[in-house]
């Protein structure tokens, strides 16, 4: 294959990275901004998005969008209202407290991946796809004979990997949508931006936070779930969306939206492209380091306004 | 008796303890204590610069793996012999607490456990890039003979244990001694109160600079004994995990207190030690412990004790 065609497939696949990093980093994104805690078992969220939707399709068993279709609104809610319990249970006694709350995350975080490793197991298991059609990309070029149409070998997409980015972007639009045009949202909103004012005016700010939480932990539980026909569900899988996910958060301005939303391009993008031209691991090297450095040198991020 | 005779008293007791434990113990915990003290001093590395100074690092891995890989690689591939190779472990270690503090000690609370845990995942990536000198993941042996401490032997029980202890006892009573000098104490007032350290007139930056040195070489120690000790070298140590277990021990032992290190590493050591017989998901004791710890007990064993019945515990 020649450099462009080559290119269009890396930026492809960076698109679908992308796709699912929204989801996931907005879920991190949006609990930083509400409740001002970092969630370092979110990664561990996604994971047992992944894992359930193995669960459920298993168990329906039959046609396998059946399975995948109950699974995208199953493991979401179940693993939202299982985050609600644990924000009830363990982050409100202790006021959530920024530097204990990390120490109690990295607690959960254990708790459900070696709980998933006793009774998921170590091995990776596949969830098949919905759909899995074959389609060839043309490709253009401009040679002897003038503007000429290919069909390069090589050069093809699958329909769910389509799939996966026109869902991220419903799904992104529903919660632009919630947040800004319903009361909940509203009630949100109003929390981020002053939680003692909006306890003042009568909004019930622990329910709220429990809300988010689980909010924040059902978007990563989607992601997972749209991501797991692409790879197969593991117990350690939430590691790498853990780390991307925060990368994505700093770089977007802790706590913005948008910034998110940019950012997880920008990241998914770049990585799908630089994985492919050079090595992973220096990619993430670089990735990494840079990061860090953002958030020495401009804590707010690249775009955020406010210094947390 | 004053609190400091009663704290003399106890850290003397505790290390002429150890060294009894030796001749009464059975092999197998002989060893295992050997492997306590040296994760001990990782322990008491992370205490001076969370419990003390009252910062919370996630990427102290990256301190040990330097220490470790200092003195390894030094053996390895630079021939040095053992004592130099020590020294070069010492200095890696404290030059990359150096360099990460001047850069990591401009942010505060959130942002500066990020940036640590950033620049630890760093540290472990490059591990694993330069796999062909350190052997990634499988990481490498060093044999008896590239180890031996002046003429010792330290693949005997005896000679590793002793050494442990030596390398043990020396790090406890320093740092036993340096909270206690004006300097720990301003360590301390930087954790009460950093603003207020300021008004006094102290240069907070510069401290917690200083701090953040002496930790991350005292964790270095740590990796160049196990090193030393156990004669083996893999990027394991420079994982995330890595970075979470000392939180864990000081958390369980108590935070800011002499002898909460060497507590909360016996514990966790025993608890997972017993737990792996029935299940190879022993992480999960790690997670409830540090549950259970910040909801019920944030100050750990020896800080619960100390606020309970010993109000002179160090």
């Amino acid at each position: 294959m020649e450099f462009g065609p080559h290119l269009m497939l890396a930026s492809l696949e960076g698109a679908v990275i992308s796709a699912i990093l929204v989801l996931t980093a907005m879920g991190l994104s949006i609990v930083f901004g509400v409740m001002r805690i970092v969630n370092v078992a979110h990664g561990e969220f996604f994971m047992l998005g992944a894992v359930l939707a193995w669960y459920i399709t298993t168990f329906l068993g039959g046609h396998p969008a059946l399975g995948f279709g109950v699974a995208l609104i199953v493991a979401p809610l179940l693993v939202g209202c299982s985050a609600a319990f644990a924000d009830r249970a363990i982050l409100k006694r202790i006021n959530y407290d920024p530097d204990r709350t990390i120490v109690a995350t990295i607690g959960m975080l254990y708790i459900i991946q070696q709980t998933t490793l006793m009774t998921f197991g170590p091995e990776a298991r596949p969830v098949e796809a919905p759909f899995n059609h074959r389609l060839s990309l043309p490709w253009f070029e401009f040679g002897e004979n003038g503007f000429v149409m290919t069909w390069p070998w090589g050069l093809s997409t699958t329909s769910y990997k389509l799939f996966v980015i026109i869902a991220a972007l419903t799904v992104l639009i529903a919660l632009w949508l919630f947040l800004t045009r319903t009361k909940i949202g509203l009630i949100m909103r109003a929390t981020q931006q002053d939680s003692e004012m909006a306890q003042a005016f009568g909004v019930p700010v622990g329910k709220v936070y429990s809300w988010v939480f689980g909010l924040g932990a059902g978007l990563a539980a989607l992601g997972a779930v749209l991501v797991v026909p692409i790879q197969q569900a593991h117990y350690l899988m939430g590691h790498d969306p853990l780390l991307l996910a925060f990368i994505v958060v700093i770089i977007g301005g802790l706590g913005s939206l948008p910034g998110t939303v940019i950012a997880a391009l920008l990241i998914g993008m770049s990585d799908g492209i630089i994985s492919v031209f050079f090595s992973p691991t220096l990619a993430k090297i670089i990735a990494t380091f840079l990061v860090a450095m953002v958030l020495v040198f401009r804590p707010q991020g690249l775009l955020g306004k406010t210094v947390p | 008796m004053t609190s400091s005779a009663k704290s003399n008293l106890l850290h003397f007791g505790m290390l002429a303890g150890l060294v009894i434990l030796f001749f009464i113990l059975p092999i197998y915990h002989v060893g295992v204590l050997s492997r306590v003290m040296v994760m001990a001093i990782y322990a008491m590395g992370f205490n001076l610069l969370f419990g003390y100074t009252g910062l919370l690092s996630l990427g102290h891995a990256m301190f040990f793996a330097a220490g470790m890989y200092g003195f390894g690689l030094a053996i390895k591939f630079g021939g040095f012999p053992v004592p130099a190779a020590f020294v070069v472990g010492l200095m890696s270690a404290a030059l990359l607490a150096l360099v990460v503090g001047l850069l990591a000690l401009r942010t505060a609370g959130v942002a500066f456990m990020i940036v640590t845990l950033m620049f630890a995942q760093t540290a472990y990536l490059v591990v694993l890039y330069f796999g062909k000198y350190t052997r990634g993941d499988e990481g490498f042996i060093l044999q008896q003979a590239e180890r031996s401490l002046f003429g010792l032997d330290l693949t005997s029980e005896t000679g590793r244990y002793f050494t442990a202890f030596t390398l043990f006892a020396v790090c406890f009573i320093a740092l036993a001694k340096l909270v206690q000098t004006p300097f720990g104490k301003r360590l301390v007032a930087i954790r009460e109160n950093e603003e207020r350290a300021r008004m006094l007139g102290y240069d907070a930056g510069r401290y917690k600079l200083y701090a953040l040195i002496v930790s991350g070489t005292v964790s270095g120690l740590a990796g160049v004994s196990y090193a030393l000790l156990f004669g083996y070298i893999g990027a394991t140590f420079s994982t995330v995990q890595y970075s979470i277990f000392p939180l864990l021990w000081v958390l369980l032992g108590g935070a800011g207190t002499t002898i909460g290190p060497f507590i909360g590493v016996l514990f966790m050591f025993y608890l997972i030690d017993i737990s792996s017989g029935y299940t190879n998901a022993y992480m999960l004791i790690a997670g409830v412990v540090l549950v259970l710890l910040t909801v019920f007990a944030p100050k750990g064993i020896a800080g619960t004790l100390k606020a309970r019945a010993f109000p002179w515990l160090p």
